[in-house]
């Protein structure tokens, strides 16, 4: 997903003149072929996010659509206020792409866990949220994201994701899309926390899987279509169970009046602990698809 | 410094005084220090056009230290970019002038400013897709002295520097006063003209409040070639009201009645 992302973007230059990449310190050779062709569009700019997230502003100001990637921490905490006031305040198309979105870098320890990225992104006025669910939707959505008004947030994963969004075409932003049909329980899910949903919804009797690769602006239409037509609602992320796909699920069937009993599956309000892998943190926090699959059931029994 | 004000420096911050009188509120002391720069900017330096401020070939010019925009209001009025009137509507709930400005809402604006450290690098932006789009355009950017303690204002001058950006400069508001009190005990910066030598910009110093000295020196950008340009420019902060002169307590003021806008009215006439 990561390799898909960073490649598409040299491809997206060379078709679109608008197109710059802007790094702050990434690995050795990474995109060297795009700095050989047109060294004037790549940028790499030191450690220094606040520079580079203004800097960007002033490209887009002026006509560029930049490509921003870093870490998913440094790109959402620490430059928050440059993306708030030079980027989102101006409504221009900043690309933001986040490495390690969620528990990616669990060796990597509290400092590298992205697990507020989309609470803080939503947070922002005209920001766009995507958690793409494998490589083949990155590649869609990265084809159709130069035209996308405004600023967008890219959470990547880990790389080597299962693929369960193939044979589509194109990427709709602020779509959901429906993966397998339900009965009494429909499992909203976004970016790699979709396949585990699916593979959970394969345990589970008669469970729908809604995969929402755009966290905002929801698509409040099929969600409250799929609520509405469930006994039990579950919403899936590798995210705090603050701000993130649950929260904007509860607000939305609560907006709404859609009320249906709602199972957050999310991380705790709390820094992950341990280290280990991702699957090793997604473990501890119930998030795994058997995990998954014995907590929707639970709830249900009790309804 | 220079001992009396002359006519336009007197117009200009007459306009500064209708905003206030208007709004109510105001940075009085970070704006009349800064009247000068932006004065010989849009007056001698800054290729604009008030009547199509999109046009794409202007300079840009940035308020970084956007507290300051009470003299920028006032030269953009004063220049034809949007009526004077709305100089008496300051910070009402519809106006378009607000206590910090909007690049969306107000013409000649090129970026929104407040939150202090951020005009640098987007002029680093601007500049850069200049050199891109082989556009002669040239970026200035006003900082402020205390606003150099954000360390993002340093992060943007070595990416200046690493950019050979020699139609960028940066001017340094400095009037040796931040909210609180005095630069040098909130937290020093000297030695300032050797911080951005050894950031890599080519460095000047004008008494900013000279306008002969400040014209030199901008038509002289940039100071050396392949380099970003800094113009340090000592200024004092409240110049034109002796009452507020280098006083911390007139950074800001809100609640301005009647009396103290009639204060502020002699004393400038005596300025």
């Amino acid at each position: 997903m990561r390799q898909t992302a960073i490649r598409m973007v040299h491809e997206l230059a060379r078709r679109d003149p608008r197109v710059v990449f802007v790094g702050s310190d990434l690995s050795a050779g990474l995109l060297a072929d795009m700095k050989a062709e047109m060294p004037e569009r790549f940028f790499m700019e030191g450690v220094s996010e606040a520079h580079v997230i203004g800097m960007a502003a002033g490209l887009a100001m002026d006509g560029f659509v930049p490509y921003v990637n870093t870490i998913a921490t440094f790109l959402t905490r620490r430059c928050f206020e440059q993306l708030a006031i030079d980027v989102c305040l101006e409504r221009l198309p900043v690309r933001l792409i986040g490495n390690g979105g969620g528990l990616v870098y669990a060796p990597l320890g509290p400092t590298h866990l992205a697990t507020d990225d989309i609470a803080l992104m939503r947070a922002l006025p005209d920001m766009t949220v995507v958690c793409p669910a494998d490589a083949d939707e990155m590649a869609r959505l990265m084809a159709v994201s130069p035209g996308c008004p405004g600023p967008l947030y890219i959470r990547l994963g880990k790389g080597g994701d299962p693929v369960v969004t193939g044979g589509r075409d194109g990427f709709a932003v602020g779509r959901a899309v429906p993966l397998r049909a339900g009965g009494e329980v429909v499992i909203l899910a976004t970016g790699v926390m979709t396949a585990r949903a699916l593979d959970a919804a394969a345990q589970l009797d008669r469970a729908g899987v809604l995969h929402l690769p755009t966290v905002k602006p929801l698509d409040v239409e099929a969600v409250l279509e799929a609520a509405a037509a469930a006994r039990l609602v579950v919403t899936v992320e590798e995210h705090s169970r603050i701000g993130g796909l649950g929260s904007a699920v509860a607000e939305t069937l609560a907006d709404h009046g859609v009320l249906r009993p709602l199972e957050r599956l999310a991380l705790p309000d709390r820094f992950p602990e341990g280290y280990g892998s991702q699957d090793h943190l997604l473990e501890k926090a119930g998030l795994q698809p058997a995990q998954i699959a014995a907590r929707v059931a639970d709830r249900l029994a009790r309804l | 410094m220079t001992a009396t004000l002359d006519q336009r420096a007197r117009a200009l911050r007459r306009l500064i005084i209708d905003a206030l009188e208007g709004g109510g509120r105001g940075h009085i002391g970070s704006s009349l220090s800064l009247v000068e720069l932006v004065r010989v900017l849009y007056d001698d330096i800054l290729r604009v056009r008030p009547a199509e401020p999109d046009w794409p070939d202007r300079d840009r010019f940035i308020l970084s230290k956007g507290h300051g925009c009470l003299a920028l209001y006032a030269v953009l009025a004063d220049k034809g970019f949007f009526p004077p009137d709305h100089l008496t509507r300051q910070c009402r709930p519809e106006a378009m002038l607000g206590g910090h400005p909007e690049r969306a809402l107000i013409p000649g604006v090129e970026a929104s400013t407040g939150a202090l450290g951020h005009g640098l690098s987007i002029g680093i932006g601007l500049a850069l897709a200049a050199r891109l789009q082989c556009r002669p355009s040239r970026v200035f950017v006003i900082l402020g002295d205390g606003e150099l303690d954000e360390g993002s204002v340093w992060e943007g001058a070595m990416a200046a520097a690493k950019h050979r950006l020699d139609h960028l400069t940066a001017l340094i508001d400095h009037n040796k006063l931040q909210s609180y009190g005095p630069v040098r005990e909130v937290l020093d910066l000297e030695p300032l003209a050797d911080k951005w030598r050894a950031f890599g910009f080519a460095v000047r110093e004008v008494d900013g409040h000279d306008v002969a000295q400040l014209q030199a020196a901008l038509r002289a950008v940039p100071f050396a070639p392949d380099r970003p340009s800094a113009l340090i420019c000592h200024t004092v902060k409240g110049r034109g009201l002796d009452f507020a002169e280098n006083d911390p307590t007139w950074h800001h003021k809100a609640r301005i009645g009647a009396d103290q806008i009639a204060r502020m009215r002699d004393a400038l006439e005596r300025a």
